[in-house]
């Protein structure tokens, strides 16, 4: 300094102003950190909470109290007929329907059938079957009431089913039961007759599929790059493409599922097997970026201590450096699966998205799989998908959660710190 | 004999190639020592079950794909094939409804002359389908045979099985170069299709996407103008969608790294993955379902006008929300690379935490995360649930982000689940439009890399 200047008098008034300016942008700044933080989990959270109260009603199912005289209906039944092989046989032969119809216009007037469900009539044939003593008194058998009411009871409806409603919750005639055909039953034109069971075992069969190809190719992907590879144009080639293809956008992978599997090697469209391999096809970087870290994570000395024991350079990685690398390859397999579980772009472009109401029964059968199950029924007119595509979502989440939770478990129940 | 039992045959025969090889293995291991044989049993077992095996495999494999036309020909040398019809189409047409019901997919002909075929059909199914066991089962036991000759104590089964093992690790690696042709392959092959159809420059600059009047048979040469479609990918991905996540996700990074107290951090940040890992529909019916319906009122109430119930901002401000740990992430990474020194440097001179992040922090780790936002872009514009169900269909070349915009991945989607023939410009388009996806994400992903690449070194 070629000159003298005196020293800064920190406690003047205008130091304490600034330095009063600078604590409180500080203060500020750390305040819109927070905030940024708390904005993205509350984000999560009013999606959860709105999924959930949404959802929540789609796993019950209102009941009407349905009384039905047996003695006096029209129906051809005894109850001897009703024990033994034959009773399917028999119940299917008393149209139950009809006499359903005829005890809702007995007890609840006219038009007395349409405040059931098309499917009330099942409802009577299991309650026959359980107990064919019915047969012989009237008794009082809940079915399920359409999806009008049903969505009245619930939550709101029109003001016309509002009004029944009130009606039938005077008479006491209206319950809630949980409605276990959700879970058991597939696609329909009725929501209160769909079930997630179709599309669950599509996304199974497809996920086995695709974890029977993705798996033992992405970890010997990675066993060969990370241990055999020598340092070539080939290996960079692979290593290139291996990158790419985790970072192509998942559409375009149903894009060549279209092209190559469908229209070139002509399997059949909608199956689980093409949604399988499309699915593997886009697993499989993931399984090999985890597994090459996995395997690099191995400290050397293993491998020379095998190697000095004698083992050939096969036997220490099958041996030794695989095991201790397995868990670290199974979180890296659940994490891609758990994303595959969840992919619905490329399956739509296979033709996943067809109204499938029987579950396949094997893999080349038509399918499909939960997110796409999900993305139709948003797109339904009637207002009774609403909560059933709430209700697939949560059950979708709740699949999701369990993996990933069994990922972080792995990985903090096995993970080695060499 | 059908084809799976011939495969549960040759995987037994190889089972039992495998015991009797190591059984006979140990033999030789017990009178010759030890240290006198080179490979231990099991792998002369694997090593006699893999010549029985692979050979036959091999053989079935390409028997199988063979036999289906040897059969038609001996099918049409059979003499009720002498009345077939002459053009090729209603040719195979019969042939193919004879063969379902032969093989028992179809229960009765719709034709009367494929019925006639039927039997010829079965009987030369069954000649080719025995002949190919036979040559299968006969390969598997010469095979094993020859490998089981082999079985000395000096011969060296381990190194010919490490061999083959080493070989089915390369092979493996390989897939993902083939699937990358393969889908380079597929996107310019039916690309190429499009283009010789309609001029490459209507459809990268014309600003016109009618797709359905095309299909209806006037003017397809300027149908297919893609401008809008960039355009509305460009405005919800690369624009609504990053004004979310980039400050969002920039300042999770910050608070989380600099300020939060470890347990916070340790639970913040799965909490902050969980929103990257909810399946993208989930996303799409919340932004249709939840926050569409809320936009709209919320512009019908300030009086913007052309508010639409499928909106850009929807779209994108979900978009956005999903792509926030993955800034967050990246964000992170970086910051954390930044020497302790520079950091240590500026507390040192008396700056405040907020005045060192942001003077110092930030500025050194901005070439990070501005690969990590091209990286974040490149996945967004590729996204496709939410704009399917939340942007809409129209292609509007509009800024108001209220007004209802499609994107490049809706329209792929529109195109290609409808019900049409494979050849018309409009289901083709679809590969076309994948095309230049494909380029762009690819381009940003390159250089994304190399930044974030080039940064890291600077440092090390």
């Amino acid at each position: 300094m070629s000159h003298d200047r005196t020293p800064t008098d920190w406690s003047s008034p205008v130091m304490r102003q600034r330095i009063a300016r600078r604590y409180a942008a500080e203060r500020r700044f750390r305040l819109m950190g927070l905030g940024a933080v708390t904005l993205s989990a509350g984000f999560l959270l009013f999606l959860l909470v709105t999924m959930l109260s949404g959802g929540l009603t789609g796993f019950l199912r209102t009941d009407i109290a349905l009384p039905i005289n047996f003695p006096a209906s029209p129906v051809m039944l005894e109850p001897a007929m009703l024990k033994g092989p034959n009773a399917q046989q028999a119940l299917a032969n008393a149209n139950l329907p009809a006499v359903t119809t005829a005890a809702a216009r007995a007890t609840y007037g006219d038009k007395g059938e349409e405040l059931l469900s098309d499917s009330a009539w099942v409802a009577v044939r299991d309650a026959l079957l359980k107990d064919p003593s019915l047969l012989e008194r009237s008794a009082v058998i809940p079915v399920p009431a359409a999806s009008d009411i049903d969505l009245a009871h619930k939550r709101e409806g029109t003001a016309e089913a509002e009004a029944t409603v009130a009606r039938l919750t005077e008479k006491g005639a209206l319950s809630s039961t949980f409605n276990l055909d959700f879970l058991t039953m597939s696609d329909g034109t009725d929501p209160t007759q769909v079930g997630i069971w179709g599309a669950l075992k599509g996304s199974l069969l497809t996920m086995a599929v695709t974890l029977l190809l993705s798996f033992p190719i992405g970890v010997m992907t990675a066993i060969y790059l990370e241990e055999y590879a020598g340092r070539n144009r080939w290996t960079d080639l692979i290593e290139v493409s291996i990158n790419n293809l985790a970072a192509v956008p998942s559409i375009i992978f149903g894009l060549l599922g279209l092209a190559v599997f469908l229209n070139a090697w002509m399997l059949p469209r909608s199956a689980a097997i093409v949604g399988g391999l499309t699915l593997a096809l886009m697993t499989m970087p993931v399984i090999v970026i985890a597994g090459r870290n996995a395997v690099k994570a191995v400290p050397p000395s293993i491998r020379d201590a095998a190697l000095g024991v004698g083992a050939s350079p096969i036997q220490v990685v099958f041996h030794h450096v695989l095991p201790l690398a397995m868990p670290g390859i199974l979180t890296g397999t659940i994490i891609g699966m758990a994303r595959a579980l969840g992919e619905t772009a490329p399956l739509l472009m296979i033709g996943m998205r067809a109204f499938i109401a029987t579950p396949p029964g094997g893999v080349t059968d038509p399918a499909t799989v939960l997110p796409v199950q999900i993305f139709l029924w948003s797109d339904e007119v009637s207002r009774g998908f609403v909560e059933k595509t709430s209700a697939a979502i949560i059950v979708l989440l709740v699949f999701l959660l369990a993996m990933n939770g069994i990922a972080i478990y792995l990985r903090n129940k096995f993970e080695t710190r060499w | 004999m059908n084809a799976a039992s011939v495969w549960l045959l040759i995987i037994g025969l190889a089972a039992i190639a495998w015991l009797s090889a190591r059984a006979r293995a140990t033999l030789l291991e017990k009178s010759a020592g030890r240290l006198a044989t080179h490979s231990r049993a099991h792998y002369h077992g694997a090593y006699v079950a893999l010549w029985t095996l692979l050979p036959a495999a091999l053989f079935l494999i390409v028997w199988q794909n063979v036999s289906p036309a040897l059969v038609t020909n001996a099918v049409l040398t059979a003499p009720e094939a002498a009345s077939l019809p002459a053009d090729a189409f209603s040719r195979s047409t019969v042939l193919s409804e004879a063969r379902s019901i032969a093989t028992g997919h179809a229960q009765s002909a719709f034709n009367p002359q494929s019925q006639a075929l039927v039997a010829p059909y079965r009987s030369a199914i069954t000649r080719y389908d025995i002949i190919g066991a036979v040559l299968t089962l006969i390969l598997a036991f010469a095979g094993g045979a020859f490998a089981f000759t082999r079985v000395k104590a000096d011969f060296k089964a381990r190194t010919r099985v490490e061999r083959l093992v080493m070989g089915g690790l390369l092979l493996a690696s390989l897939i993902a170069i083939v699937t990358t042709i393969g889908i380079v392959a597929s996107l310019l092959f039916e690309s190429a299709r499009f283009f010789s159809m309609i001029n490459p420059l209507s459809f990268l600059f014309g600003t016109k996407w009618s797709p359905q009047s095309a299909a209806l048979g006037y003017g397809a040469e300027h149908a297919f103008g893609a401008v809008p479609l960039f355009w509305g990918t460009i405005f919800i991905g690369a624009i609504i969608a990053m004004l979310v996540a980039i400050p969002l996700g920039l300042m999770c990074a910050i608070y989380l790294t600099q300020y939060a107290r470890p347990a916070v951090r340790q639970w913040m940040k799965p909490i902050l993955e969980i929103l990257a890992g909810v399946p993208t529909v989930v996303y799409g019916y919340f932004a249709a379902l939840t926050v569409a319906p809320l936009l709209r009122d919320f512009a019908v109430a300030v009086g913007i006008s052309g508010a639409s119930s499928e909106s850009a901002l929807a779209a994108g401000l979900v978009m956005g929300v999903m792509i926030i740990p993955f800034v967050s992430s990246m964000a992170d990474d970086s910051i954390n690379a930044v020497p302790q020194s520079m950091r240590d440097g500026s507390l040192a001179m008396g700056a405040t935490k907020s005045e060192t992040i942001k003077r110092v922090l930030i500025p050194a780790a901005l070439p990070g995360v501005v690969g990590g936002v091209l990286l974040a872009v490149s996945r967004a514009i590729g996204e496709t649930m939410i704009v399917v169900m939340a942007a809409g269909l129209a292609a509007n070349l509009t800024a108001n982000p209220f007004a209802s915009v499609t994107t490049v991945t809706t329209q792929i989607v529109q195109l290609l689940t409808g019900d049409q023939e494979f050849d018309s410009p409009k289901t083709l388009a679809a590969f076309a439009l994948g095309l230049v996806l494909f380029i762009v994400t690819l381009l940003l992903n390159i250089v994304a890399l190399r930044v974030v690449k080039k940064y890291r070194e600077a440092y090390e």
